[in-house]
C-alpha cells in the first residue's frame, strides 16, 4: 500500500471541488458534497412522488414505505406540538427527509456523508434556531422575553438565572448541530479503521470483518435515529416557541 | 315499495351503522382532547438516544460560555474576568440542559409553569 496516506480513515471526508466557481470574493464551487445532497433530493423526490403515482386505496409495498414515512412525522407534530403543529409539517418533514436520505446514502460504499460535516449541520441547526426565535417574536412579540425569566424565582436572582437560561437557549443549534455530525463523523471513521484491519491482518482479518459487518448494522440504526433525533428536537422548539411555557 | 328509491337519510340508517357513527364520534372527541396540548420531552423514548444527548449538551453550554466570555472579555478589556465567570456560568446552563433532558421536562428553556402532574401523560418520566 504505497499511497496509504491518501486513503486513510479520514480521506473520505474531503471536500473536493467538481466544478469551481468563484463569485466574488466567495467560493461557491460545486463539490462532491453539493452532489450528494443534489442526489438525496433526487432520491426523496423520485421516493415519494413515484411511490405515490398510483396513489392507490390500498398501498402497495413501496407507497406504504410512503405513507409510513409521512405519518411517522405528522404522529410525531401531533405528539410534541399538539394539534396546531400541522403547518410545520412541511418544513420538519422535508428536514427529516433530507437528514436521512443524506445518512443512509452516506452508508453506500465510495459515496460522500455531507452530514458528517459541521458546516452542513451548523447551516440547517442556524436555519431552525433562527426561524423558532423569528415564530416566538411573530407569536409573542415582547413577551418572547418572559421564556428566560424562570417563574416563581424572587427577583434578586434574576441577574444569576436569566444568563443561565440565555447561555442554555443559545447552546441548542451547537448541540443540535454537534450530536449529527459528531455520530455520523465518528461512526464513518471507525467503520474505515475497521475495514483497514481487515486487509492488514491477513488471515485472522476475519475477526474484524465480523465486526464492521456489525458497526455496518449500527450505523444504519444510527443513521435513522440522528434524523429523527433532528426531528424531534425541532418540534419542541417549535412547541416552545408556540407555547413558550 | 317506494321505500326503495329513496335516498339514505339519517333516520334510515340501520342500526349497526348508526352505532359506529356513535363510536367512531366518541373515539374521535377523545382522541381530539387527549392530543390537543404538547407532550413535552415525552415522545422521545429511546433511551439510546437521550443518552448520547447528555455528553453534547454539557459541552454545548459550556462552549456558548465560554466564547460569549471570551469575547466580552476582548471588547471590554477585562481578560480574564468575564471569561472565568460565564464559563462557570455555562457549566451550570450546561448541568440545566442535562437535568432537562433526563428528566423528561423537555428540551425546553425556562421552566414549566406548574406542571398539571394528573394529565400529563408521561410514560417515562
Amino acid at each position: 500500500m504505497a499511497d496509504d496516506a491518501h486513503h486513510g480513515p479520514l480521506s473520505q471526508f474531503e471536500i473536493k471541488e467538481l466544478v469551481p466557481i468563484k463569485l466574488g470574493g466567495a467560493d461557491l464551487s460545486f463539490t462532491n458534497s453539493s452532489l450528494m445532497m443534489v442526489i438525496a433530493v433526487a432520491c426523496i423526490t423520485v421516493f415519494l412522488v413515484m411511490g405515490m403515482r398510483k396513489h392507490a386505496l390500498v398501498p402497495g409495498r413501496w407507497q406504504s414505505m410512503v405513507e409510513m414515512s409521512y405519518e411517522f412525522i405528522a404522529n410525531l407534530l401531533r405528539d410534541t406540538i399538539g394539534s396546531d403543529g400541522r403547518r410545520y409539517f412541511p418544513f420538519v418533514f422535508t428536514l427529516f427527509m433530507f437528514i436521512l436520505f443524506g445518512n443512509m446514502l452516506g452508508m453506500v460504499p465510495y459515496s460522500f456523508t455531507f452530514t458528517s460535516h459541521i458546516a452542513v449541520t451548523f447551516a440547517m441547526a442556524t436555519v431552525v434556531f433562527v426561524g423558532v426565535t423569528i415564530l416566538g417574536f411573530a407569536k409573542h412579540g415582547i413577551r418572547f422575553f418572559s421564556f428566560f425569566v424562570p417563574p416563581g424565582v424572587s427577583v434578586a436572582l434574576w441577574p444569576l438565572l436569566i444568563p443561565i437560561e440565555i447561555i442554555s437557549y443559545l447552546s441548542r443549534p451547537i448541540s443540535l448541530s454537534v450530536r449529527l455530525f459528531a455520530n455520523m463523523l465518528a461512526g464513518h471513521t471507525l467503520l474505515k479503521v475497521f475495514a483497514g484491519f481487515v486487509f492488514v491482518l491477513g488471515p485472522a482479518g476475519v475477526v474484524p470483518f465480523f465486526f464492521v459487518t456489525a458497526l455496518t448494522g449500527l450505523e444504519i440504526v444510527i443513521a435513522g435515529l440522528q434524523a429523527y433525533v433532528f426531528a424531534i428536537l425541532t418540534c419542541m422548539y417549535i412547541s416552545d416557541a408556540l407555547h413558550l411555557h | 315499495m317506494a321505500r326503495a328509491y329513496q335516498p339514505m337519510t339519517e333516520r334510515d340508517k340501520p342500526d349497526s351503522l348508526r352505532d359506529l357513527d356513535d363510536r367512531l364520534r366518541r373515539l374521535r372527541e377523545r382522541e381530539g382532547s387527549g392530543r390537543a396540548g404538547p407532550n413535552r420531552g415525552g415522545a422521545s423514548n429511546s433511551d439510546f438516544g437521550r443518552a448520547m444527548r447528555v455528553g453534547v449538551e454539557l459541552v454545548a453550554a459550556l462552549l456558548v460560555g465560554g466564547v460569549i466570555g471570551w469575547l466580552l472579555d476582548r471588547w471590554l478589556g477585562t481578560a480574564p474576568w468575564l471569561l472565568v465567570v460565564f464559563f462557570l456560568v455555562g457549566a451550570a446552563a450546561g448541568m440545566l440542559n442535562v437535568y432537562r433532558t433526563m428528566s423528561g421536562i423537555g428540551h425546553a428553556v425556562g421552566y414549566p409553569a406548574r406542571l398539571p402532574r394528573e394529565d400529563e401523560n408521561k410514560p417515562d418520566a
